[in-house]
């Protein structure tokens, strides 16, 4: 009963929040909470069998499902605020408020006896809870097992149909690709060869360096476009921010022959 | 039997945020927090009388969750493909 006391709080916070956080990733994760949680208390209700499968299916499987979705969705994808219904807000927290104290109340009314329990001598889980379960689902079940493997291959084949996307235009291959470069350059003059390449200086050949035209200009297709979106392009003046420093450096010779004292010391000291 | 009392407020708390929340995703979370209580009262049930029969049903219910959670994730991924958006209310065309 620990368990629970302690897990209980827990979840309904847990599932509370996935009704108040904005972002739905954070309530995925809400929900991987209140699902692990849920495992736990199977466990503690002797099923170890459903304690390993709500892990698996549900927190590894399904979870991973709705994440993945979310990705591909975006995972900025939140709320509008905007009610297209009027008033529908307050009266679905009305409705679901009333919901609860009237199941809660109802329960509340009913005595259950003590619990008979499924583990120890003569209980149903004697021989081990997953062959108990296997005995009644290959039995009294087996009818609705076997409906359930229809029922999860159309639901394959479904998902396949509906992610599926014809696709409308033949794809594009690499005759079509310089095809289309020649004409570019016969019609609007597009330089025909590739991109040139971002600029290799002394001390940086990132792609995020433009390379320089003759004219000292950066040559602006020499970055991706992407970068220069985010803003994340260096200047080419830039790189020559830290000629002067150096320059002074190899200016002054006591700086330089110290250098040198120090290079030719370290052979015979110990590194200090 | 506080088992039944949880299940109820989790079931509650994903009754309203199918009715609250605008996002489809989000909408779907909730209903799976749904399914998710009635396993629990299920389970709690097989406990209370000692036998296997709640948990058989809990097990079938994650069966069918798990088809449901992938046909309803690939009809949002297809709306969303089509209408550039995951809200429920932009899905209103078939009421016109």
């Amino acid at each position: 009963m620990t368990a629970f006391w302690v897990l209980a709080p827990i979840m309904v916070l847990a599932a509370l929040g996935i009704l108040f956080v904005r972002k739905a990733v954070h309530a995925a994760l809400l929900l991987a909470v209140v699902m692990i949680s849920l495992a736990v208390l199977y466990a503690v209700l002797e099923a170890p069998f459903l304690f390993a499968v709500q892990i698996i299916v549900y927190t590894g499987a399904i979870l991973m499902l709705f994440l993945f979705v979310l990705m591909l969705v975006g995972v900025d994808a939140s709320d509008s605020l905007v009610e297209t219904i009027k008033g529908q807000r307050v009266l679905a927290w009305l409705t679901g408020l009333a919901f609860a104290v009237v199941v809660v109340v109802g329960l509340g009314q009913i005595t259950f006896g003590t619990a008979v329990g499924l583990d120890g001598e003569g209980g149903a889980n004697e021989g081990g809870n997953i062959q108990a379960l296997a005995n009644l689902l290959f039995s009294r079940y087996v009818f609705a097992f076997e409906v359930t493997s229809a029922l999860l291959i159309t639901a394959a084949v479904g998902a396949m149909v509906l992610a599926h996307r014809e696709r409308l235009t033949p794809k594009e291959t690499q005759a079509d690709i310089a095809a289309r470069r020649v004409r570019d350059f016969s019609e609007k003059g597009v330089h025909l060869g590739p991109l040139p390449p971002p600029g290799v200086y002394a001390r940086h050949n990132a792609v995020d360096t433009p390379a320089l035209l003759p004219d000292g200009s950066p040559a602006p297709a020499s970055v991706s476009r992407v970068l220069a979106a985010r803003g994340t392009v260096r200047v080419a003046a830039d790189l020559a921010d830290d000629i002067a420093p150096i320059a002074g450096q190899i200016e002054r010779p006591e700086d330089a022959s110290d250098r040198n004292h120090s290079v030719r010391g370290k052979g015979m000291r110990d590194h200090k | 039997m506080p088992y039944v009392i949880l299940s109820a407020i989790l079931f509650t708390i994903g009754a309203i945020g199918v009715l609250t929340r605008r996002n489809a995703i989000v909408v779907f979370m909730c209903v799976e927090l749904m399914l998710n209580a009635c396993n629990l009262a299920f389970v709690a049930f097989a406990h209370q009388h000692g036998n296997l029969d709640g948990q058989i049903a809990a097990f079938f219910v994650m069966v069918v969750a798990a088809a449901e959670v992938v046909i309803g994730l690939a009809i949002i991924m297809t709306i969303f493909r089509t209408r550039r958006s995951a809200s429920v209310d932009d899905a209103s065309l078939l009421k016109f």
